[in-house]
């Protein structure tokens, strides 16, 4: 009858950030450890930051198991995004690979052991309809029947309804742009089409500055911050390497957040990525400490040894900021009316 | 958060934590486990939490939601006196849904001579109850849920977790085995009538040795007996079909499998009786060697 000793995910960020901590951990820390990385998606990330180490023989089975289960994933994730690059090569515009599969189809540091869930991908909006028939033809399907759902998509959302594809049970975001159109920053979003790299398979992926931003956006501008500790390890391994790589990133960087109207999430993000996996930032970019801070990590660690959510009314709070960004105030009131009486509102 | 109770046990090569807001669950795994490796506190594969739905319904009727490492979105909450069941349905699904040291098959197993007799085939056809009778006479039982299948070796690994014996086998198995090896009888739940049964100490001692898979039998209770060849191929996808890691485990899958095919010998059984089965099994199994 052990209590749990972990009240929070802060022993995943110490392992993924100095793997050699994980050495003194005893076996029940290991079991938390463990169960924490699944629950925040991050355990194949966490056996590729520890395997070369001299593990305890359990510990290296379960992160063994996770490499290969990463694997998968990428080979699976690749192979969607192919079917997707055939299913609309008749149309002439550019696919734009985003988040998880453009990390691993770029072969990036942010792809290694990554889950991935849905494909997503980033096209013109004026081809949005081209596409959506395209996908439709190849055996596509919605998962949303339900009409308002469906109609608050295409009136606001910076993507199409998700899809799925009926014979492999996986899901497609169409994406047009990277915040749904109610948002107050309005990224540009044709500019970023406009600097995509071309891969050797014909599909695309962002540009540097764009791809981070992207992950930003999508962190502290749009969602309610749940499995942020992955979403923020991208992030960190984005910069690390864009960074090494180009002398001119952090100039790009700065720019770019500007045209996107994402200086202030960028800030944010360097400082909590500094903060909870060490990541080296530009000082001037990053900001002075705001005291939001604090409440971003505590939101972020919110995550016992036992795998469970903590901290219920601070997620309940990001759960409705994360509303708020989206839309202005008397939308948000109506479309959680709308909501409500379906009863479907309120954090997972 | 409230208080969270929690155990480790080790089933086969699998190594759980359990871990409940109530003490029942944990109570009854402590007295039903008992003979089983204690790892506390350990390194475990899996954590099954085991938590009230809305924080109220640890206390008023309370109704367990099964959770864990791995979950399910849909799953149905169970009543607080099934927890037990909701124990195991909870390490099912951490193994079904995780597990890849193995390709596991939705199968029951029972070891003779070294060599094992594996039964597969939907719900209701007897594969549970068969292995736990047979676990009494003479065989050693290795699981009723899922037979492990190693890529590496073709070897079968148990995993003799507790029995759970359904409707009118609970009745059959209580006329063989001492009431000290039974749980508490749950009535009502999703999967009707359901007690566990402790296999045999040797069984729980040996469940750290695989055995060769020397027979396939896929079980069919309530048709006239009856013992039929089946092709191979129909074999493979009623296989694939009983897998729950067939698919995540990509190629090496495929290769465990296709050999597992072409090398154990396959019958589909009907039978109408318990008696009846064993007799059958008996012929058959003489025959395969």
């Amino acid at each position: 009858m052990t209590p749990a000793s972990k009240r929070d995910a802060a022993v995943l960020v110490t392992a993924l950030r100095d793997p050699e901590s994980a050495l003194a951990l005893t076996d029940a820390e290991w079991t938390e450890l463990i169960s924490i990385a699944r629950a925040e998606s991050l355990i194949g990330t966490l056996a590729h930051q520890l395997i070369n180490l001299k593990l305890p023989d359990q510990a290296r089975l379960i992160l063994h198991d996770a490499i290969d289960a990463g694997k998968w994933a990428r080979k699976q994730a690749l192979w969607e995004a192919d079917c997707a690059r055939r299913a609309l090569a008749d149309i002439d515009c550019k696919i734009v690979l985003m988040k998880g599969t453009a990390y691993v189809a770029a072969g990036l540091d942010a792809g290694k052991g990554r889950s991935i869930g849905d494909l997503d991908i980033m096209v013109a909006r004026r081809h949005l309809p081209a596409v959506e028939e395209a996908l439709l033809d190849a055996g596509w399907e919605w998962v949303k029947p339900d009409p308002y759902d469906d109609q608050y998509y295409r009136d606001y959302m910076h993507e199409l309804p998700p899809l799925i594809h009926k014979e492999r049970d996986r899901m497609i975001d169409v994406h047009h742009t990277i915040l749904p159109l109610t948002a107050r920053p309005k990224p540009d979003a044709q500019a970023m089409i406009d600097d995509a790299a071309r891969l050797d398979s014909g599909l695309y992926i962002m540009a540097p500055a764009d791809m981070v931003l992207h992950s930003i956006a999508h962190l502290f501008a749009d969602g309610d911050l749940a499995g942020g500790l992955r979403n923020l390890w991208d992030i960190n391994c984005l910069i690390r390497q864009f960074a090494d790589a180009d002398d001119g990133f952090w100039l790009a960087l700065d720019r770019r957040a500007k045209t996107h109207g994402l200086d202030q999430e960028l800030g944010r993000a360097l400082r909590l990525a500094d903060r909870l996996y060490g990541t080296p930032v530009d000082a001037k970019i990053a900001g002075p400490a705001a005291i939001g801070d604090g409440v971003y990590v505590k939101r972020l660690l919110a995550r016992d040894g036992f795998g469970r959510e903590t901290c219920y009314w601070l997620r309940q709070v990001f759960y409705i900021r994360s509303h708020w960004l989206r839309m202005p105030p008397f939308m948000l009131a109506k479309h959680l009316w709308t909501k409500w009486r379906k009863g479907g509102a309120g954090p997972r | 958060m409230g208080t969270f109770y929690s155990r480790c046990l080790q089933i086969g090569p699998a190594r759980f934590r359990i871990a409940s807001a109530w003490r029942q669950p944990l109570d009854l795994l402590n007295a039903l486990y008992q003979d089983y490796p204690s790892l506390d506190p350990g390194l475990v594969d899996y954590t099954v939490r085991l938590e009230p739905q809305k924080w109220w319904r640890k206390y008023i009727r309370p109704s367990v939601h099964i959770s864990g490492d791995y979950w399910l979105p849909d799953a149905a909450p169970l009543p607080l006196d099934q927890s037990l069941l909701a124990a195991e349905m909870g390490m099912n699904l951490q193994m079904a849904l995780g597990w890849r040291r193995h390709l596991l098959l939705h199968a029951s197993t029972v070891e003779k001579d070294g060599k094992a007799l594996l039964m597969t085939g939907l719900s209701g056809s007897g594969k549970s109850t068969l292995s736990a009778m047979l676990g009494e006479q003479g065989w050693r039982f290795m699981g009723d849920e899922f037979a492990l299948l190693c890529p590496a070796t073709g070897m079968i690994h148990p995993f003799p977790r507790l029995i759970s014996l359904k409707n009118e086998a609970i009745a059959a198995m209580q006329d063989m085995v001492p009431d000290d090896r039974f749980g508490p009888l749950m009535m009502g739940t999703p999967k009707g009538d359901i007690r566990h049964c402790i296999p045999q100490k040797s069984a729980i001692e040996a469940m750290a040795q695989p055995a060769r898979p020397a027979l396939l039998l896929f079980p069919r209770y309530g048709y006239e007996a009856d013992v039929r060849a089946m092709g191979k191929s129909e074999v493979f996808v009623r296989l694939t079909q009983a897998s729950t890691n067939y698919v995540a485990l990509g190629e090496a899958g495929f290769r465990a499998l296709t050999q597992f095919v072409d090398t154990v010998p396959t019958r589909a059984m009907d039978y109408r009786s318990g008696k009846e089965a064993v007799e059958q099994i008996d012929a058959l199994w003489s025959g395969a060697q």
